[in-house]
């Protein structure tokens, strides 16, 4: 039961799949539909059987009750998001990504009009080494999406996260630390899976205009719902 | 009148802060000494942005977005300034016919208002009520309230080029719609049509315009001859044949009795004739021509360098009244200061017949709309912006990021012009008399003239708190008059 109605779920389905695939949506930010859950953005977050877990990672059963559109989770989701704008430096009305960004998106859908915490500012250098993609630091989230296409699709292993903590931070697979010295290539899955302004490619990044990106069309929760994988004989 | 940095010994000092109906926050200072001469008179720019140092590291495509955060009345003039530097960096020499025809529709929109903005919103007060006339009442509110119709016509002259903005940029404020080396998108038949209908009203509301500043030139012949008025060299961009060009040309530069000093020079050669000054009192340089010298090299930019530099207007109403302006009182009204808001309502009508003009080419609507060539390390964008010429000059690295960023803004050319104006009305107006607030917003309308953007980012419209403060030598407040 999630909110009161039945999902039907099958086996192997974590509890935010199952949702999607019902055409039931619950926010997300480092679930993608192709890769492992990571379950490290806790924007999923929901009341399964009482007790508040992150349903990208949870297990649909039968008999579990989740709550997700509740006031209390909504308020929580919104300060999650706020404190992933005040941990980088997203400066959204110059940022290439504005209107594709997927944090920009929840925020939009959850009400984020203040920063509510106090930013911390980071001065994270600019990774420009490759011919064609360039990394902002300042702008990762550390959803590990990059790590897990770079992984499991790409196969490279370009990404990884190094550090704990506040000190957690993005690094790439060369002695020198710099994107150019690595195997990445533009064409790279883990290039296109980023859900922020952090590994973007070279030279288009206004080439779509204001007002014809992905989330200026319609709002996150109905492209997600869009994007979700969905059982043979169901559709959107 | 003494330029020094420090108050001197038994000068008192009246501070006007800030600056009311001007675009961005600055103020002027007056020292005056005991017998209430002014001594000293300055233009103070309050603010630093820091947009040279932090654009510095960032991608080349994102500056043309970021850099118009500089202001909220013109940032098409920094898009598009920054936008034909970069088109040089990605060897964009050529422009597609739609891209350079989105741009220029796009910028002589930024022309029609900002233009209209200021001179019904914030100048057209001063000159309908008199400069000391009720502060009361000396707003837009005031205006609309006496001449409700002048006052629509203002605004709907505004909102035509805002919607010309809005449809060629992506938005009316901060769009992008200009990347290196063209443009992201083109304009429908229908948008062009819509767009279309609302200009012959708005090149006749231009029109009357600038009969309203010609008759309010005639009532008051005197005073607008001569109020702020004094030799000043003239700099603006000018088309190869010597028709004005807002949007792109070669520099030209004038004196005060017509001499050419400068003519045909290529805008990426800019730092071979144009030196800046820095003097310790403010973060706004002082800009001057190298072959002339900081003491005689100053110059102004604008609407009055623009309409005085050029041969002609290559549109036929505002080339009438170019003419008409020119032969109007010997001459004499071309070279006041006052002179700005005439030439400001020239531009606005040009503009407007540009904008007609170009809503009926069907390139517009054309699909070709990036052009690239040879990859350069440097790029020099210069424009036209409704202030006055506009340089953006920028170098980049080998992995696309800005190493170096230099920005020459309208204002800034103005500088010494400016300091110039309030000195001269200091020194007629406010000598030996009581201050009070009407006399000091002559000083007011003297920098309005000039429609500075002074912080080119913020903005102040209509009446302001304004705070003066008559201290003695040792800074103590010996007087206060407040408006709140």
């Amino acid at each position: 039961m999630l909110d009161g109605a039945p999902v039907p779920f099958e086996p192997g389905q974590t509890v935010l799949q199952a949702a999607l695939a019902a055409d039931r949506y619950i926010p997300h930010l480092c679930y993608h539909p192709e890769f492992r859950p990571h379950g490290s953005c806790k924007l999923c977050t929901a009341s399964v059987g009482g007790r508040l877990v992150a349903t990208c990672t949870t297990p649909a059963e039968a008999g579990l009750v989740v709550d997700s559109e509740t006031p209390q989770l909504r308020d929580v989701r919104r300060t999650l998001v706020q404190m992933l704008f005040a941990e980088g430096n997203h400066f959204c009305p110059s940022c290439e990504k504005s209107g594709n960004c997927q944090l920009q998106a929840q925020g939009s859908d959850l009400g984020v009009t203040t920063a509510g915490f106090r930013h911390l500012y980071p001065d994270r250098p600019i990774d420009a080494s490759h011919p064609d993609a360039w990394i902002d630091f300042n702008r990762c989230v550390l959803c590990e999406l990059c790590v897990r296409a770079s992984d499991e699709v790409d196969g490279k292993h370009v990404f990884a996260l190094a550090g704990r903590g506040l000190t957690k931070h993005l690094i790439v697979n060369a002695p020198s630390n710099r994107l150019g010295d690595t195997t990445f290539a533009a064409s790279d899955e883990a290039m296109q899976v980023c859900p922020v302004g952090a590994i973007l490619p070279k030279r288009v990044g206004f080439a779509v205009p204001i007002g014809s990106r992905r989330y200026d069309q319609r709002p996150v929760s109905a492209q997600a719902l869009d994007d979700a994988p969905r059982p043979a004989g169901r559709s959107p | 009148m003494t330029e020094s940095a420090l108050p001197e010994g038994g000068l008192r000092r009246v501070a006007i802060d800030p600056l009311s109906r001007v675009e961005g926050h600055g103020k002027v200072t007056l020292l005056l000494d005991e017998a209430g001469i002014v001594r000293q008179a300055r233009l103070h720019i309050v603010e630093f942005r820091g947009f040279e140092k932090f654009i510095q590291g960032r991608p080349y495509w994102e500056v043309p977005v970021m850099v118009q955060r500089l202001c909220g009345i013109c940032p098409v003039s920094h898009h598009l300034a920054a936008s034909k530097a970069f088109d040089q960096v990605v060897g964009a020499t050529r422009l597609t016919p739609t891209a350079e025809k989105m741009r220029r529709l796009m910028h002589y929109g930024q022309m029609l208002q900002s233009h209209a903005l200021h001179f019904f919103h914030l100048a057209s007060p001063d000159l309908l009520f008199g400069f000391d006339s009720d502060a009361g009442r000396r707003n837009i509110v005031g205006v609309a309230a006496v001449h409700p119709e002048l006052a629509r016509r203002g605004i709907l002259l505004r909102k035509l080029g805002q919607e010309v903005i809005r449809m060629t940029a992506g938005k009316r404020i901060h769009g992008t719609g200009a990347v290196p080396g063209g443009v992201n998108r083109n304009l429908s038949r229908a948008d062009r049509a819509e767009l279309g209908a609302l200009v012959p009203d708005a090149i006749d509301w231009a029109g009357e315009a600038i009969g309203l500043v010609r008759s309010l030139f005639e009532a008051n012949l005197p005073l607008y001859r001569e109020f702020a008025t004094f030799p000043a060299n003239r700099l603006s961009l000018v088309r190869a044949d010597g028709a004005m060009d807002l949007y792109d040309g070669l520099i030209r530069a004038r004196s005060p009795q017509g001499e050419t000093l400068l003519d045909d020079v290529e805008c990426g050669e800019y730092w071979n004739y144009i030196l800046e000054e820095v003097r310790p009192w403010s973060y706004m340089k002082f800009p001057y021509l190298k072959a002339l010298g900081p003491e005689r090299g100053w110059y102004r930019v604008g609407p009055l360098s623009r309409v005085t530099n050029c041969d002609f207007i290559p549109s036929p109403r505002a080339e009438a009244a170019r003419r008409e302006f020119l032969a109007f009182d010997d001459g004499r009204a071309a070279r006041a200061t006052l002179g700005f808001h005439w030439a400001r309502m020239i531009e606005m009508l040009h503009a407007a017949e540009v904008i007609g003009e170009l809503l009926e080419d069907d390139d517009l609507s054309g699909t070709e709309l990036l052009a690239g060539g040879p990859r350069t390390a440097r790029g020099v964008g210069v424009i036209e912006a409704p202030r006055g010429t506009l340089i953006h000059h920028y170098r980049v690295g080998e992995d696309d990021m800005v190493v170096r960023c230099n920005l020459i803004v309208s204002t800034t050319h103005n500088n010494e012009s400016m300091n110039l104006a309030i000195r001269e009305v200091a020194r007629r107006f406010i000598d030996g008399r009581t201050l009070t607030e009407g006399l000091l917003n002559h000083i007011e309308v003297a920098i309005r003239a000039f429609d500075p953007c002074l912080s080119c980012a913020t903005h102040a419209l209509g009446q302001m708190p304004l705070a003066l403060e008559l201290l003695d030598a040792d800074g103590s407040v010996v007087g206060r008059l407040r408006r709140d």
